[in-house]
C-alpha cells in the first residue's frame, strides 16, 4: 500500500553547521558608538581580575547569523505550521497582537525597581490580569510570581505548609493520584512532604473510597488535576473536597487542564482551595521551544496571609503599589515580580476573547477532542470509555500485537506532517496515545489528522517494519538517545 | 471569536458526527450544580485595535522614555534588532519543548550552541539549557551543592542580591538547610575572617555573587581556598552577564548560577529572564534542568537530543534533582543570538564601555558625594553616599525624565543615605552630568542649610 500523505510534501531545506564552524577572526556583527567618556586603563582598574581572552566565542557577520538561525528554525515543527496534538500541553494559537503589545517601550523597557509613580501601567496590568484570573477560577486572591507551572506548584505547597503550621503542625503527606504529572510528586518532595499514591478507579477517576480510607490528620493536601490526565472530569469532585476538608486537609488543583473549564465551571465553586494556572497553556503565551512559562497560583481567602511577597495593593490615594510587609508570607519565590512579559500576553488574550470568546474557546476545545475520539474509536484501543473533555487517551494495545508501540506510531505521524501526540503518559495507561487538539484546529485539519492516524493503523497491519523505521522524511532519522546519555557531549569543542 | 477556525455549520456537522444533540451534552460530566450559567465578569471582547490602544496607554504610564541608572540585577543594554527578527519566527516562537528531536533540531542545536558559549564565558565544563532566572538558579545551585556534599548548611555572603537571598531562604527553609550570613568588609567584599568562622563541617557551600550587589568584584580565589579547605563547595552567582567580557570568570567555583538577562533580554519589568547553571563535568548528573547533548542518527548523521533525563521529574518523580520542568528556551535563544552577535571581540569591547562609563560617573559623583567601597575593583555599578536622602535626589531627577540610583535603605539600613548607581553603554555622558549636577545641587543645599545653622549658632 502506498500511503496517501495529504498534509505534507518534502522539499529542499538548507544544511547548516554549528556557528563555531563558521567563525573566523575579524568578522563582526556589532558596532558600538564612539565612547563619550574618557577611555580607561582596564589593567589599572581591574588588576588581576581583568579578563584577557574570551576563548572560542564566535566571530561572524550579521547575514551569517540571520541565515544560521533562519535555517535552524526551518528544522522545527511549530503551531504556526499545523496541529500540535500534545496531550496535557495545550498547544494553541499564540496571537501575534500579544507579541506586539508586550514590546511597547514602557512595558519592554520598564525596570522592576523604577519608582511606583512611573510604574502604574505595569501595576495596572498586574491588577487587571489578577482580577480576570480570580474571576475565571472562582478564587479569592492570586499571586502572579511563579515562573512556571512547577514553580506554581512549589509556591502552592509552600502556602499549604504555612497554613498547616499556623494551625499547629505542617502535617506529613501529600496525596497524589497515579495519573498525575511528574512535577506533582517532585514538588511535594521539595517542600519536605512525603508522597502517598492514590489509585484511580475503573473509570479513570479518583477512587473515592480509597481516598476516604487514606485521608487522615497526617495528610496536608491532595494534588488533583481536573480534568485529569485522561481528559476525564472528576465527577465526584464535591465528595473529594468534602473528604479533604472534613479532616482539615486542603484540595490543590493542578490547573494544567484548565482549557477544558474556562467559562463553563470554576474550580473555586467546586471546593478547590488553591490551584495554579499555566499561562503558556490555557492563556496562549508562546511555548517558545520550552519556555518561558508562567504559573500564577489562585487561592481561597484562608490562604491569603501566606501569599509570597510582594503583593499588589491599592493605596489610599488610589495609586497601585507593592506591599512587602506581610509577616505570615511564605517569603519570596523569585526576584522581582514574575514573568511580567507573559502577563501582558495572557491579558491581551483574555481581552481579545471576552466572556463569550472564552466560553466558545472551551466549547470548541472539548468539541474537537470528542470529534477525534469518535473518528479514531475502533481503530485504536480506548482504555477508558468515560466521557472525554479536552483530551482523549488511546492505547497501542491493538498495534502492539504487531510489535508497533505508541512511540513508533508517533514517529510515523511526523511523516504525515503532524507533530506527535504525547506518548507513554499518563502512566496508568500502558502504551498511551494522549491527544489534545485544542480549540485552534479547524475541522479540515482534524480530518487530515484522523485520516493520517487511520492510515498508520493500516500500515501497522500491512507493513509494521516500515512504521518501526519511521520517520522517513525528516532531516535526521531516529537519534541514538542511549549513546547521548552514556557518554554525554554537552558542548562543542574545537578539533584538536 | 477571531482566533477560532470554525463556522457554525462546522460545529453542527461535528456534533452530528459525535452523536451529540448540543454542546451541552459534552459538558454533562460536570455536575449541574457547579456549571456556570452566566458570563464571566471579565472585560468584553475587544477588537485588536482596542487592545493595542489599551496597552499603549499602560506603556505610557510606565516610564516610557525615561533614562535609568538602575541596575541591581536587571540591566538596560542595547538589544540588536535581529534578536527580535529571529525569535519572532513562528518555528521558534510557537514550538514546544524539543522532546521529538527529528522535528526539533532547530531548537536543539541552538541550545547546544548556547550551552557551549556559556561554558566558554564562565570557564565551566557544562551548562544547562537554562532555568527560570538568576535568583532561582542560585537557590537550585545551592541545593545541588548540598546533594553533592551530603552536607546541609549554607554560608551566604551579605553582598549577594538581597532578593536572591530571600528566594534562597524560601527554598532552604523546607530543605532543612540553615543559612549563615557572612558580612562584607570596608571594600564591600566578603569578610574573609568572618567567612572562615562561618564555615562548619556541615557547610555544603559558600554562596557569593561577583560582581556582587554593590558592583564590586570579589576575591574569588581567596574565598574558594577557604571554602575548599573545609570541604565546602563554592557557588558563584553572576547577575550582570556583560561583566564576563572583561572580568575574569570565577573559574575556581564548583557551580556558577547566572542570570543572562543582560544578553539581549528586555528589562520587561522583571521578567521573563534567563537563569543558567554551569558546573564541572563530574557534577553533571546532579545538575537540575534540561540538557541538550550531541549524538548521531541511524545514518551516522550528527544530531541533538535532550539528554540525561533520568535526573528529571517526568522520569524520577519525587526522587528528581528538582521539580523544574520548563526552561526559558525562547529567552535563552535571545541570549544565544546576543552572544553570537558580539562574540569574542565585541563582548569585550562592550564590557569595556560599561567599565569606562561607570568609572567616569563614579569619579564625577565623587566630587560632590562619597563613593563607597573604592578599595576593590568594580564593574558597572557603584554606591554613592550623600548627605541628602537619595529619594529627594531621585525626585528631582524624575523631572528630567531620569531614574536615579536605587536607594539602599530598604536592604542595607546601615549604609544610610546610600544608593546603588549603574551605568551601561546606554548611559550617555550628558545624562551622567545631569545626575551629578542634581547630587551637587543637593550637596550645596545641605551645605548652605548647615552654614545657615552655624551662622545662627554663632549669632545666638
Amino acid at each position: 500500500m502506498k500511503p496517501v500523505i495529504r498534509k505534507a510534501t518534502q522539499h529542499v531545506n538548507q544544511n547548516e553547521g554549528l556557528i563555531f564552524e563558521k567563525s573566523s577572526p575579524g568578522k563582526a556583527a556589532w558596532k558600538l558608538p564612539p565612547l563619550d567618556v574618557p577611555e580607561v586603563d582596564t589593567a589599572k582598574l581591574l588588576g588581576s581580575s581583568e579578563r584577557k581572552d574570551l576563548g572560542n566565542m564566535p566571530e561572524v557577520s550579521e547575514i551569517e547569523i540571520i541565515r544560521h538561525f533562519t535555517r535552524l528554525s526551518t528544522w522545527n515543527y511549530a503551531i504556526d505550521l499545523g496541529m500540535y496534538p500534545l496531550g496535557s500541553c495545550t498547544m494553541k494559537y499564540n496571537p501575534r497582537v500579544n507579541e506586539v503589545v508586550s514590546r511597547f517601550d514602557g512595558l519592554a523597557n520598564g525596570h522592576p525597581y523604577q519608582p511606583e509613580k512611573i510604574s502604574q501601567g505595569a501595576l495596572g496590568i498586574l491588577k487587571t490580569l489578577s482580577e480576570c484570573l480570580i474571576e475565571i477560577t472562582g478564587m479569592d486572591a492570586i499571586t502572579l510570581q511563579p515562573a512556571a507551572g512547577a514553580h506554581g506548584e512549589l509556591t502552592g505547597l509552600l502556602m499549604v505548609r504555612a497554613y498547616h503550621e499556623s494551625k499547629g503542625a505542617p502535617r506529613k503527606k501529600i496525596l497524589i493520584p497515579d495519573s498525575a504529572h511528574g512535577t506533582n510528586p517532585a514538588t511535594a518532595a521539595m517542600v519536605g512532604y512525603a508522597v502517598e499514591n492514590l489509585k484511580s478507579d475503573a473509570r479513570g477517576m479518583v477512587d473515592v473510597a480509597a481516598l476516604a480510607s487514606q485521608m487522615n490528620e497526617e495528610v496536608a493536601a491532595l494534588m488533583l488535576t481536573n480534568p485529569n490526565t485522561l481528559g476525564v472530569f472528576e465527577q465526584q469532585i464535591h465528595k473529594i473536597a468534602d473528604i479533604m476538608h472534613a479532616k482539615g486537609g486542603l484540595l490543590y488543583m493542578d490547573g494544567a487542564n484548565m482549557n477544558a473549564l474556562v467559562g463553563k465551571v470554576r474550580p473555586g465553586d467546586f471546593g478547590v482551595d488553591l490551584m495554579h494556572l499555566n499561562l503558556h497553556k490555557t492563556f496562549s503565551t508562546p511555548h517558545g521551544g520550552g519556555g518561558p512559562g508562567s504559573g500564577p497560583v489562585a487561592i481561597k481567602k484562608i490562604l491569603e496571609p501566606f501569599l509570597p511577597t510582594p503583593v499588589v495593593i491599592t493605596r489610599p490615594d488610589g495609586a497601585l503599589g507593592f506591599e512587602y510587609n506581610r509577616p505570615q508570607s511564605v517569603g519570596r519565590v523569585r526576584a522581582f515580580y514574575g514573568n511580567f512579559g507573559m502577563f501582558v500576553r495572557a491579558l491581551a488574550y483574555t481581552l481579545a476573547n471576552g466572556p463569550d470568546g472564552l466560553r466558545q474557546t472551551t466549547e470548541d476545545a472539548v468539541l474537537n477532542a470528542n470529534y477525534i475520539r469518535k473518528g479514531l474509536e475502533g481503530v485504536y484501543d480506548l482504555p477508558y470509555s468515560t466521557p472525554t473533555m479536552h483530551e482523549v487517551v488511546f492505547s497501542d494495545k491493538v498495534q502492539a500485537k504487531k510489535g508497533v508501540k505508541t512511540m513508533d506510531i508517533a514517529k510515523r505521524l511526523i511523516d504525515y506532517g503532524f507533530h506527535p501526540y504525547t506518548t507513554a503518559f499518563p502512566l496508568i495507561v500502558p502504551g498511551a496515545l494522549m491527544i489534545e487538539p485544542t480549540e485552534s484546529e479547524s475541522k479540515e485539519e482534524m480530518d487530515l489528522f484522523i485520516d493520517a492516524m487511520k492510515s498508520i493503523a493500516q500500515e501497522v497491519e500491512e507493513d509494521p517494519q516500515m512504521v518501526l523505521a519511521a520517520p522517513h522524511t525528516t532531516r535526521v532519522s531516529r537519534l541514538d538517545e542511549t549513546a547521548a546519555a552514556r557518554k554525554p557531549v554537552l558542548r562543542w569543542k574545537p578539533a584538536q | 471569536m477571531r482566533y477560532l477556525p470554525k463556522s457554525p455549520a462546522d460545529r453542527e456537522a461535528m456534533l452530528k458526527a459525535i452523536g451529540a444533540r448540543s454542546i451541552d451534552d459534552l459538558f454533562a460530566p460536570i455536575p449541574a450544580e457547579y456549571r456556570l450559567n452566566r458570563d464571566l465578569k471579565v472585560p468584553r471582547q475587544m477588537a485588536e485595535s482596542e487592545i493595542v490602544d489599551w496597552f499603549r496607554e499602560r506603556s505610557q504610564e510606565n516610564g516610557e522614555g525615561y533614562k535609568t541608572f538602575l541596575g541591581a540585577g536587571a540591566y538596560y543594554h542595547y538589544r540588536p534588532v535581529i534578536i527580535d527578527s529571529l525569535i519572532s519566527r513562528g518555528e521558534f516562537l510557537t514550538a514546544y519543548t524539543p522532546y521529538q528531536p527529528e522535528i526539533s533540531q532547530g531548537t536543539l542545536q541552538s541550545i547546544f550552541e548556547f550551552q557551549t558559549m556559556i561554558c566558554e564565558l564562565t570557564g565551566m565544563e557544562v551548562a544547562n539549557a537554562s532555568v527560570y532566572d538568576g535568583s532561582t538558579a542560585a537557590a537550585e545551585a545551592v541545593i545541588m551543592a548540598a546533594r553533592l556534599t551530603g552536607r546541609h548548611s549554607v554560608a551566604i555572603a551579605r553582598s549577594v542580591h538581597p532578593e536572591y537571598r530571600e528566594v534562597l531562604a524560601t527554598y532552604a527553609h523546607h530543605q532543612g538547610m540553615p543559612l549563615v550570613t557572612v558580612p562584607f568588609n570596608e571594600g564591600a567584599r566578603v569578610d574573609l575572617n568572618q567567612l572562615e568562622k562561618s564555615i562548619t563541617p556541615d557547610t555544603a557551600c559558600v554562596l557569593i555573587q561577583s560582581p556582587n550587589f554593590f558592583g564590586t568584584i570579589e576575591d574569588v580565589a581567596a574565598i574558594a581556598d577557604i571554602a575548599h579547605k573545609h570541604g565546602a563547595m563554592l557557588v558563584v552567582s553572576i547577575a550582570e552577564a556583560i561583566s564576563l567580557g572583561i572580568v575574569e570568570p570565577p573559574r575556581q567555583a564548583d557551580i556558577i548560577a547566572m542570570e543572562a538577562q543582560s544578553f539581549g533580554v528586555p528589562l520587561g519589568f522583571g521578567g521573563p529572564y534567563c537563569g543558567v547553571i554551569a558546573t564541572r563535568e563530574q557534577y553533571v548528573r546532579q545538575m537540575p534542568g534540561r540538557l541538550v547533548g550531541q549524538t548521531t542518527d541511524r545514518n551516522g548523521k550528527r544530531g541533538f537530543v535532550l539528554t540525561l533525563a533520568t535526573r528529571e521529574q517526568h522520569i524520577r518523580r519525587e526522587k528528581a534533582t528538582s521539580n523544574i520542568c520548563t526552561n526559558q528556551a525562547l529567552i535563552a535563544l535571545m541570549a544565544n543570538i546576543f552572544m553570537t552577535i558580539y562574540g569574542k571581540v565585541g563582548l569585550r569591547e562592550l564590557a569595556k564601555q560599561n567599565l569606562a562609563k561607570a568609572a567616569y560617573a563614579a569619579q564625577q559623583f565623587g566630587k560632590h558625594a562619597k563613593v563607597l567601597f573604592s578599595g576593590a575593583p568594580r564593574f558597572n555599578e557603584f554606591v554613592v553616599q550623600t548627605n541628602e536622602d537619595p529619594y529627594a535626589i531621585n525626585g528631582r531627577l524624575l523631572e528630567h525624565k531620569i531614574v536615579g540610583g536605587l536607594p539602599l535603605k530598604k536592604f542595607y539600613p546601615e549604609l544610610g543615605n546610600a544608593a546603588l548607581w549603574c551605568c551601561t553603554e546606554m548611559t550617555t555622558r550628558a545624562t551622567i552630568d545631569t545626575a551629578v549636577a542634581s547630587v551637587a545641587e543637593g550637596a550645596l543645599m545641605t551645605k548652605s542649610a548647615k552654614e545657615a545653622a552655624d551662622v545662627q549658632e554663632v549669632t545666638r
